[in-house]
């Protein structure tokens, strides 16, 4: 088929079948998304984020790890691009390294909280009664906490880590997702279609898997991809305060607060980590902004 | 009912002051006794928290009072003192009423009682915090009101390019940033710390907000000087704040400029200016109540990083470095003292909708 008549069968008003209906919406979407040049430029730096993670030990010149003492804390030059830390090692390299372990601290907590979010929010929602009060008095309970002080709190009683950073982000990160699940959920839960399918004997956990997920899931999508910039800010903000990924690890939060001790006169060792958690989360809000207004055109435009 | 902030409007804050774009309580409760028992139920959700939390930590409470060399008789002696032989249910229940009488422990790092420790704290982090706020709201307010009457225009711009840069700026960055610039290059700030060493002590403490105190004594020098040092951490966190008091103010006004009443004051033949601040701002204030109270408390917690970059002797510095230390009581109090504030504040907003909003009723 040729690039026009591919378009034209997306775009068809009357789809034969039903992969035709699904990749057409599809379509339609990315066309809204790509006339958002913010959000494609949300999406580009990301792509470059994951491609810098993925081939990080081609693209950087030396080992993050090297240290070199007789190099230390040198300003940017044509050995190093972005100069070197207190132990002489290359902040390029760092950087580069780094962007790996955000994108796993980001994409474990984006998976985590909202999973246990859907869980908790339909479960609470489909069934209604007093296990409706229960999950949702926790989830006011933990709705109540100040999220980045319970974080610390957990990582305190857990210990210092990436895995328990992770792990308390997730924790403190998961209650949003239960109210808008629960919310959607209630939306649904008396549709004739739901109906339908308890007639044709479908148990409670059939209906919640097969019917009331699904629906929910586009709406949390856009919430994920609104929050993944406060997880990754939040997630710098323990490594800053050295509860986070632990040395040597690149961590970028981490070396900011490495960088701390010299800010005065080695302004470059924190200074270039910080700018690169700035550039990632912007992308990620302004991917956020776009993806909602693909996926949610009620709320989008106020 | 009133709008929650956060769930339309631009993403939830970040990790600089994370939660301002989430609402705590739900207004759920229809009547002062529900009130009460939300508030009841949320603090004491709040205890087995902290007490779980206090429970799993690997660090053995009992060495930390004995010490490492004790025999097993006096360490045997501790763990029933301290009631570790007990049932957990009746642990907690001790953990219970040990917390309502302010009664946290001793912090092993200070070696005071942790509640001496958090009065001292505290006022620095609420000057901070409060502060932060009055800069957010008197800079925020202005600006999603203008942004809104003046939708699409270059202010309207600008602030939605603040708000954005606000919701992706790590604040501890920041904070560095600006003490390089202000502190370090231009010189037209205060260092870290709240006070500079001449001064340090000269006030006699009253509040223990420095600021309030130095005046409260007229000494002005001391009061300038504490102005020097908490200016630039204040308009940080209140940058933070203003981002998002900016956006849900606009969208608040959006949603009265539509509306019909506006409409009629127009043809009616009112200014600009009276339809604007005189009609739709009126009643946006009860909504933007919450929001700066959510704010307030964002800011309270915010601060933990600020703190940090400042070397700010406030709460958030506190916890931290009991957290490093392994001092669990000093970090489950003030957990427990933040919490409270948290939910206090989403209390006072409840009240305060209640009152001033005649269709609450």
């Amino acid at each position: 088929m040729t690039e026009l008549t591919t378009r034209a069968w997306l775009l068809s008003d009357a789809p034969q079948t039903r992969r035709q209906a699904k990749l057409g919406a599809l379509y339609q979407g990315w066309l809204t998304f790509r006339a958002n040049k913010l959000a494609m430029f949300g999406l580009v730096i990301l792509i470059l984020l994951v491609l810098m993670a993925i081939f990080a030990p081609w693209l950087s010149p030396q080992s993050p790890f090297a240290q070199n003492l007789a190099d230390r804390l040198k300003p940017p030059s044509a050995a190093h691009w972005l100069g070197t830390d207190a132990l002489g090692r290359d902040i390029l390299s760092r950087l580069i390294h780094g962007s790996r372990i955000t994108l796993f601290i980001v994409g474990t907590v984006a998976l985590i909280a909202p999973v246990i979010g859907l869980f908790i929010g339909t479960v609470a929602g489909f069934a209604g009664g007093w296990v409706d009060q229960v999950l949702m008095r926790i989830t006011d309970i933990f709705l109540a906490f100040p999220k980045l002080i319970l974080a610390l709190a957990f990582v305190a009683a857990l210990g210092p880590g990436i895995g328990n950073a992770v792990l308390a982000l997730a924790i403190t990160s998961w209650p949003p997702y239960a109210r808008l699940a629960r919310a959607e959920t209630l939306t649904i839960r008396h549709a004739d279609y739901i109906a339908a399918a308890r007639l044709q004997g479908a148990g409670p956990l059939r209906l919640l898997i097969g019917h009331v997920w699904p629906l929910c899931i586009s709406s949390l999508i856009v919430r994920v991809a609104l929050d993944m910039a406060g997880i990754i800010l939040s997630a710098a903000g323990l490594g800053f305060l050295g509860l986070g990924a632990q040395p040597p690890m690149p961590e970028w939060g981490a070396m900011i607060s490495d960088g701390r001790t010299y800010i005065l006169d080695f302004w470059w060792v924190a200074a270039v980590p910080g700018m690169a958690i700035f550039i990632v989360s912007l992308a990620f809000n302004l991917l956020g902004d776009g993806l909602r207004d693909v996926l949610d055109p009620k709320g989008a435009k106020e | 009912m009133v709008k929650t902030p956060g769930q339309g409007g631009l993403p939830p804050v970040n990790g600089g002051a994370p939660g301002f774009g989430r609402i705590r309580l739900r207004r759920r409760a229809k009547n002062v006794g529900g009130v009460a028992l939300s508030l009841v139920l949320t603090l004491l959700g709040l205890l087995l928290v902290t007490f779980i939390i206090g429970r799993v930590m690997p660090i053995d409470p009992v060495l930390k009072v004995v010490g490492e060399r004790a025999t097993q008789a006096q360490y045997d002696a501790a763990y029933q003192a301290m009631g570790l032989d007990k049932p957990l249910w009746q642990q907690f229940l001790r953990y219970m009423a040990e917390v309502l009488r302010g009664d946290f422990g001793r912090s092993i790092s200070t070696g005071h009682p942790v509640i001496d420790d958090l009065k001292r704290v505290f006022p620095a982090t609420f000057e901070l915090a409060a502060l932060g706020t009055l800069i957010g709201v008197f800079v925020g307010v202005p600006l999603g009101v203008i942004a809104a009457a003046r939708r699409g225009g270059w202010i309207d711009q600008i602030a939605r390019v603040v708000a954005l840069v606000g919701y992706s700026m790590p604040i501890f960055w920041l904070g560095l940033m600006g003490l390089l610039l202000f502190y370090g290059i231009l010189g037209w700030v205060g260092g870290p710390g709240r006070q500079g060493i001449i001064y340090d002590g000269m006030v006699p403490t009253v509040t223990g907000m420095i600021l309030i105190d130095s005046l409260l004594a007229s000494d002005w020098g001391a009061f300038r000087d504490a102005f020097s040092h908490i200016i630039l951490p204040a308009s940080l966190l209140g940058y933070f704040s203003l981002a998002y008091i900016s956006r849900m103010t606009r969208s608040f006004m959006l949603e009265q400029l539509s509306a019909e009443y506006v409409t009629t004051a127009r043809v009616k033949g009112l200014s600009e200016r009276r339809v604007i601040w005189g009609h739709a701002f009126r009643n946006i204030l009860v909504p933007l109540i919450t929001v700066i109270a959510l704010s307030f408390g964002g800011l309270l917690e915010g601060s933990v990083l600020t703190e940090i970059v400042f070397s700010w002797p406030g709460i958030g510095q506190y916890i931290t470095k009991a957290l490093l230390a392994g001092d669990m009581n000093a970090v489950l109090g003030g957990t427990v003292l933040v919490g409270t504030c948290f939910v206090l504040l989403n209390l006072i907003s409840d009240i305060l909708y209640r009152v001033l909003d005649p269709r609450a009723k």
